[in-house]
């Protein structure tokens, strides 16, 4: 039978079996796994049926701990069952996988295996994850490439039915399961053939049920546990027969034979690598290529990794071996070697000591580690370590691919050598996240993989940021399938699709000698050249690169595509490369247009088919000069007045250069300064804001909503204007809390904006001439770069206005302290970072910062450079993430260890009583430190105590010496997500709620699993559509303040910063007052909400207005002053829910998919909106004038 | 007493027509209007642009922040197939009011591309409206656009959409045009099988607060009728089987009766139906009859034009004489 050819990725290869042989699916979001998640989820949403005819069950858990449990019981009661995860997600599911392995029930989990976060979280690609997980008594089968995901999920499916043991099925995270590839699609027929009835029944008959009922889950004791534990082996040594049986199976329906290790190579090679996973891939090509200039080499691939089969391996080893490294993707510290270096080196043993060991000697042996985090593993690598088996002494526990200049673990690669073969077709295209580039080549894939013979792969590279990002794609195509599992390094087709790129990125260094180069430029076929820096133009000419232009943008303004280039880029592409022919790839790129946007209405199309015939028309071969013209001189990537780890370490990294950073540079235990966002330029917006001081009211709103603190507001004395640039602009303060000739100057970072517009939305004040202008206004920012860049640095020099002198509770006041949070690389128009800034500027200096993991601790903590700065003073923001499930104990924690060393300052303090001033140390001991004026003071009387003890002697001085900072009050700050705090953390977040410790929790309310592409919550509401909810959320959002309330003790607030500020900042202060747990809810707009995020603050309000989101604060100090705890802050619904909702595209698409649902919904939601008021309505109306009659008993002890 | 009267070759029972309002979206309220007496319905408007409109944005906010970032290369599940659900909604709508009720249904159709007006009237053909209303919403801004190129425009639209389909169908225009008898004569000779008298524009106010323009409709009063008034006397009799339709300020029975008198063919309530309720309708009809009763009138047919400029005895005062008559009353 024909199967169809597909190019899809490895997850879409895993989800598309997977849902067609399960009854139930639990979900969770993690990375790289989410897709599989979300395709299931959508698959079920669009009523796709699985082989038997049912449509699987799919439900999004708290936790994957929650997803493994879910999974549990559905096995236990009978269905076949799966679920997807990685890294952490599955280190979580560990406790459930001991049960359901020793209850011998069967089901697979298809894990994207992935990093595990140790000195940092790394979201990429090795088996620190699955290694993890290895001794919870799972099958283990790995797949290297997409092909292998789709086949080795059904071979895995159907043999843990046969085997009665669960399986983990996994591959590498991003390499493969983000690999896009032309594969062979397996049919319903092929299914079905692989999954026989009598499988499923014998499954389905160990349910438990009351119609024949058993127990299992005993608690057992010493006489019996042990033997029990011993009852399974019979099950793990016929499985690796087993699954060798269903891979025979499988290789007589579709011809694809798989065995439990498979070898590869000469059948007499002498020096053999032992690996899994993707790297295998790129490791055959590299034995094709040396086997055939005549090394003996050979490669044996680990499929069946669990129970290892000693028996197979064997078999599988060439006799002629003389020398055998094992590679692992992963790292045990401590240990004396990894783990399948170890199997391996046991399984040698053991066969030599039992005479089976087939070679004439017991090889030369060695293992390594490669490739963690996603690191490169090429054909130069492998080539190093086959040299390196030569080797009379070969290096054991070799590194490869870093350089290792600390304890000299690595091999040297000559990393000039390359695999890569003329009749394979390689094309890098750098472009920006928004400009649709890796969309447009994901479709050329999909035209050259399905409408040609030509075999396809696409891997795509995103960088660290959220906003402005960097995309770099690679494709290959070619006659022969594709097993290059590493990036292109020998493009024979360049494609730059944002100008701006050719001073940064030196694209064309490994460029093949006649390779295109494809330039989307605004300059001419005649200008362009002279604005090339002299290093491409170098390349260019000595390597004779056929050098094409195209002003993209242009014919996107003509064709009515605004700022999308993707199509025209793509019609360039096949145009220049020859893939097919010209009218051939036309036809086909409309057809592709018609099929994506066909159903987004004609016009659409009719845009698109414009773009594409227009842009050959415009395409231009460039004659270039045989002489280099521009200057060769490369522009420095940080500034001379960076700290020098900036300078040698973080430039490297943001140069793109970071896989040459050495060991030894690295910081040994994850510390990494803070404060270094400031010297990345990154120049990401073509508007900036411009500051109109005429018609400026000075009411600081543009600075406070601005995501990125570039917005910056100073009131200084005039005098410090001497000097200043002449485009500075100042002009009187206004207001009475200012001295007479007190300037004030608001003035934009002109390199850090992201050009959002929320400044621009907010401004109340408009041009009295002209209202169409504000007192803050976008402009073009290359014209005014340079000039504003001087008035940035003069600006960063005035002094910074007297803290204890501002009236922070105002917008005004709060505006003009110094954020300690600047320039970070959440998306533009961010609705979570201005609280986080205003949180930096009100306690910046005095606050520590325990951060969950989601988008907060991405754009907070992820490299190369951090947002979280210092004052003058170097002081500011501490910040550590843990996990994504436990931050609100972490920060306990943090709270915990501070109140210790607080009260054994004051131990000490006492002790030395008699040897200090008194005067000084009962200022201190009695200091009350909640104005900041009196933060201020104690820490000049601590300064004060520093000095005194340094000239004590005695071990209590020396000790006080070491705590007396935390006599100085300090500021917990526990931040995240809806994801972490309403779902897979909230049980520790509800403990610490209880615990009566001072911390405050700031809750970044998104509504959605922002960082991992949106997936729902519980605090998701009704009606909207998210991943995970497919079909549009039916239950309402879960009210965690209310719950929160309910403890009494807890101050709680619910924040809108575009509804009140006032009210934001007030309950902001409040809640860091209050001595007992905080919890802040803060509504934050999000790009997974779909709509212009310029108008963020408005939704906001509208929110608020339409009763969705009711603003209240809860102050348990008030119930001693015999007042209400509970005020609102809000009004009665004023306007309808739908006149907030439907401006958002997550709530409208359901009206365009499901309008009856959708309008049940609203209509629902609408009556829990007036259901709601009347329940805080009624909060707000009880009487607390006589103390001990208020609803909530105030319990502060603990 | 014969009320009944014949619009776009239709035979309606009588002259009350429920025009393009927001009562149309709900079946149940169109079985009300039947009920209640409406001779037929016209259907709220399509809004080509607005579909444009809504599936480039959605497009775009589907597509924000896409393939940017490795841990989110999407924000939303794929949708399937939903883009133009207004416009299947409408056609769904068409269907459902067909099947809700005997009276006519007119859909009601405001292109703006060639391709729109005969795409959308076709598949409304299909749904089985019995006529269409081309409801043309245009605000001649363009400087460099003549009256001449305003008015093609309006011919084209025309055209096209008749080219389409073979049912009935109507033109509902605005009163600003330099020469509207010669422009509804022009209308009539590209195929219009009605003139509907007038269109109402959102009319713009100022926000002094704000210092925003905010979009501002209205009820119609009853003041209104005045200009369609004018124009159904000044047409009647000139078109060549071409029925007029009097919307715009009918609010009482008077209203209607004297809309027919200048020579309307049906007269559409929108506002006093929002306002007042559909009941209303019931209440005019009853006035009516009770008004045509007591004056001896024994079908609508026998007024119809007898007050327009052809047959009333002083034709000036519907031209500028009546201007003047005015001024001078005030003094």
């Amino acid at each position: 039978m024909k199967r169809k050819m597909v190019t899809i990725d490895g997850n879409e290869a895993a989800a598309f079996v997977a849902h067609k042989v399960n009854e139930v699916i639990a979900i969770y979001p993690i990375t790289p796994s989410s897709t599989m998640g979300e395709l299931s989820d959508e698959y079920s949403a669009k009523g796709q049926k699985n082989i038997w005819g049912t449509v699987p069950s799919v439900t999004e858990m708290q936790s994957e701990g929650g997803a493994a449990g879910a999974v549990h019981g559905a096995l236990q009661t009978g269905a076949l069952t799966t679920t997807f995860t990685a890294s952490q997600g599955l280190l979580l599911m560990i406790p459930n996988m001991y049960k359901i392995a020793g209850e011998l029930t069967s089901t697979v989990f298809h894990v994207t295996a992935r990093s595990l976060a140790a000195q940092g979280l790394s979201i990429f690609g090795d088996h620190s994850d699955v290694m993890a997980a290895r001794q919870t008594g799972w099958i283990m089968l790995a797949s290297n490439n997409p092909q292998e995901v789709m086949d080795t999920a059904l071979i895995a499916h159907r043999a843990t039915l046969e085997a009665h043991l669960p399986v983990i099925h996994f591959f590498d995270g991003f390499r493969t399961s983000h690999e896009v590839s032309k594969i062979e699609q397996l049919t319903s027929e092929d299914l079905k053939a692989m999954m026989p009835d009598h499988l499923v029944i014998a499954h389905r008959k160990k349910a438990l049920t009351p119609d024949s009922p058993v127990m299992r889950g005993t608690a057992q004791n010493p006489d019996v546990y042990f033997q029990g534990r011993e009852t399974v082996n019979p099950f793990y040594e016929k499985t690796p027969g087993i699954i060798q049986k269903v891979m025979d199976e499988f290789a007589g329906l579709t011809g694809r034979q798989y065995r439990l290790f498979d070898y590869y190579g000469a059948p007499d090679a002498d020096r053999v690598i032992i690996m899994m996973g993707s790297g295998a891939e790129a490791a055959s090509e590299t034995v094709d290529y040396l086997a055939s200039r005549g090394e003996k080499i050979g490669l044996i691939k680990v499929r069946l990794y669990r129970p290892f089969s000693r028996e197979h391996l064997i078999q599988a080893l060439p006799v002629t071996t003389k020398a055998l490294a094992v590679l692992d993707r992963t790292k045990e510290p401590g240990s004396n070697g990894e783990p399948l270096y170890h199997d391996v080196l046991t399984a040698l043993t053991e066969s030599m000591q039992d005479g089976t060991l087939p070679t004439a000697s017991f090889p030369k042996f060695i293992g390594g580690r490669y490739g963690l985090s996603s690191k490169e593993f090429t054909p130069a690598m492998i080539k190093a370590i086959y040299d390196e088996l030569k080797k009379d002494k070969p290096k054991n526990h070799f590194t490869i691919g870093i350089t290792d200049d600390l304890t000299n673990s690595h091999l040297v690669y000559d990393a000039d050598f390359t695999t890569e073969t003329p009749d394979v077709f390689r094309g890098m295209f750098y472009g920006l996240g928004a400009d649709g580039t890796v969309g447009a080549n994901k479709n050329s894939i999909k035209i050259i993989g399905e409408e040609t013979s030509n075999f396809a792969q696409g891997y795509f590279v995103y960088d660290s940021k959220k906003s402005g990002s960097m995309t770099t794609s690679h494709l290959r195509f070619g006659k022969k399938p594709i097993r290059s599992t590493y990036l292109i390094s020998r493009p024979t087709f360049v494609a730059c699709h944002q100008f701006a790129f050719v001073e940064k990125f030196d694209m064309l260094a490994e460029a093949e000698p006649g390779a295109v180069f494809l330039l989307n430029s605004p300059y001419s076929k005649e200008e362009v050249w002279n604005h090339l820096p002299g290093r491409m133009q170098q390349q260019i000419i000595s390597r004779k690169i056929r050098f094409y232009v195209i002003d993209g943008l242009e014919v996107a303004k003509k064709t009515g595509m605004g700022g999308r280039i993707n199509t025209i880029m793509q019609t360039c592409f096949f145009a220049i490369s020859g893939v097919l022919s010209r009218e051939e790839a036309i036809g086909k790129i409309k057809d592709a247009v018609k099929k994506t946007y066909g159903k987004k209405g004609e016009e659409i199309v009719r845009k698109n088919f414009e773009a594409i015939d227009q842009t050959l028309e415009n395409l231009f071969e460039v004659n270039y000069p045989a002489t280099v013209t521009g200057t060769l001189a490369e522009p420095a990537v940080v500034s001379d007045l960076a700290p020098d780890f900036v300078k040698k370490v973080t430039s490297l990294m943001m140069a793109g250069k970071g896989d040459q950073i050495t060991t030894s540079m690295m910081p040994a235990d994850g510390t990494w300064p803070t404060a270094t966002t400031q010297w990345e330029k990154r120049n990401i917006a073509s508007e900036i804001p411009v500051w109109d001081p005429e018609t400026c009211i000075q009411c600081g709103k543009c600075a406070l909503v601005c995501p990125h603190a570039v917005i910056r507001i100073k009131a200084y004395d005039g005098k410090y204007l001497s000097g200043s640039p002449e485009t500075f602009k100042s002009t009187e303060a206004k207001g009475r809390e200012f001295d007479p000739g007190t300037k004030y100057t608001i003035q934009i970072a002109p390199e850090d904006c992201t050009g959002c517009e929320l400044c621009v939305e907010i401004c109340p004040a408009k041009n009295k001439q002209n209202t169409s202008l504000k007192a803050i206004n976008m402009a073009t920012q290359l014209p005014i770069r340079e000039t504003e860049k001087k008035n940035w640095d003069f600006f960063l020099n005035l002094p910074e206005y007297d803290r204890s002198k501002v009236n922070a509770s105002t917008v005004k006041g709060s505006q003009l302290l110094q954020p300690l949070f600047e320039f970070s690389g959440a998306c533009a128009g961010c609705g979570e970072t201005p609280y986080l800034k205003l949180v930096s500027q009100l306690f910046g200096d005095r606050m520590v910062v325990a951060n969950a993991t989601g988008c907060s601790s991405i754009y907070g903590g992820n490299l190369p450079t951090t947002p979280w700065a210092k004052n003058k003073e170097g002081r500011g923001p501490a910040w550590s993430n843990s996990l994504f499930e436990d931050n609100a104990e972490f920060g306990l924690g943090y709270r915990l260890s501070i109140d210790k060393h607080k009260e054994m300052a004051t131990e000490y303090l006492i002790s030395l009583k008699d040897q200090l001033d008194p005067a000084l140390v009962e200022g201190i001991l009695s200091a009350e430190q909640k104005e900041e004026h009196e933060i201020f003071a104690q820490r000049e009387r601590v300064d004060k105590l520093k000095t005194a003890l340094k000239t004590l002697t005695g071990s209590a001085a020396v000790m006080l010496l070491t705590l007396a900072d935390y006599l100085v009050k300090k500021s917990v700050w526990i931040v995240g997500g809806d994801g972490w705090a309403y779902d897979i953390g909230y049980g520790g977040l509800d403990h610490v709620l209880t615990s009566g410790r001072n911390v405050n929790i700031l809750v970044l309310d998104t509504e959605v699993y922002s960082n991992t592409g949106g997936q729902m919550s519980k605090s998701t509401p009704m009606g909207a559509v998210a991943k995970f909810a497919a079909g549009g959320k039916r239950n309402g959002k879960k009210d965690l303040g209310l719950i929160a309330m309910s403890y009494g003790n807890v101050y709680v607030a619910r924040i809108a910063m575009g509804a009140s500020d006032v009210q934001t900042i007030k309950a902001i202060q409040e809640a860091e007052k209050y001595d007992g747990p905080s919890l802040i809810i803060a509504y934050s707009h999000c790009i997974a909400h779909g709509y212009n995020l310029k108008y963020g603050m408005q939704q906001q309000k509208l929110a608020v207005d339409s009763g969705h989101w009711n603003l209240f604060r809860y102050n348990p100090d008030l119930v001693s002053e015999n007042k209400n705890p509970f005020q609102l802050d809000s009004k009665a619904p004023k306007i309808r829910l739908e006149d907030y909702i439907y401006n958002e595209t997550r709530y409208k698409m359901l009206t365009k998919m499901h309008p009856e649902t959708a309008k049940m919904l609203l209509d629902q939601n609408q009556k829990d909106v007036q259901a709601r008021w009347k329940h805080y309505e009624t909060l707000a109306s009880e009487d607390f004038s006589t103390n001990g009659n208020g609803i909530n008993p105030v319990r502060k002890e603990n | 007493m014969d009320i009944s009267t014949n619009y776009l070759g239709l035979k309606l029972k009588s002259p009350l027509v429920a025009s393009a309002s927001p009562l149309s979206t709900d079946v149940a309220k169109v079985r009300q209007l039947e009920d209640a007496g409406a001779s037929a319905v016209v259907m709220y408007s399509l809004f080509e642009e607005q579909i444009e409109h809504d599936n480039q944005a959605l497009d775009t906010f589907l597509e924000q922040g896409t393939e940017s970032f490795a841990e989110a290369l999407d924000y939303f599940p794929t949708p399937e197939e939903y883009y133009n659900r207004e416009a299947e909604d409408y056609l769904e709508q068409i269907h459902k009011l067909k099947k809700a009720v005997d009276i006519p249904v007119i859909a009601s159709l405001n292109g703006v591309t060639p391709g729109g007006w005969t795409k959308y009237a076709r598949k409304m053909q299909d749904a089985g409206a019995d006529a269409i209303e081309l409801n043309v919403y245009h605000i001649a801004t363009d400087f460099s656009k003549s009256a001449l190129d305003v008015e093609n425009i309006y011919i084209e639209d025309l055209k096209s959409v008749k080219y389409a389909v073979t049912i009935p169908v109507s033109i509902k225009v605005g009163p600003y045009f330099s020469s509207f008898a010669n422009m509804a004569k022009r209308l009539n000779e590209a195929g219009a099988d009605g003139l509907v008298l007038f269109n109402r524009f959102y009319q713009p106010d100022i926000d002094l607060d704000a210092l925003e323009v905010m979009p501002n409709l209205q009820f119609s009063s009853p003041a209104e009728m005045r200009l369609p008034l004018r124009w159904l006397a000044i047409l009647y009799g000139h078109l060549n089987s071409c029925s007029l339709a009097a919307t715009t300020g009918v609010h009482s029975s008077y209203d209607v009766l004297k809309l027919i008198m200048a020579g309307a063919d049906v007269t559409m309530l929108a506002s006093a139906l929002l306002k007042n309720g559909i009941g209303r309708l019931t209440e005019i009809e009853m006035e009516m009859k009770h008004w045509m009763e007591e004056h001896e009138y024994e079908s609508l047919s026998q007024m119809r034009g007898s007050m327009s400029y052809r047959h009333v005895k002083d034709p000036a005062a519907f031209t500028r004489a009546n201007y003047m008559k005015t001024l001078q009353s005030i003094k």
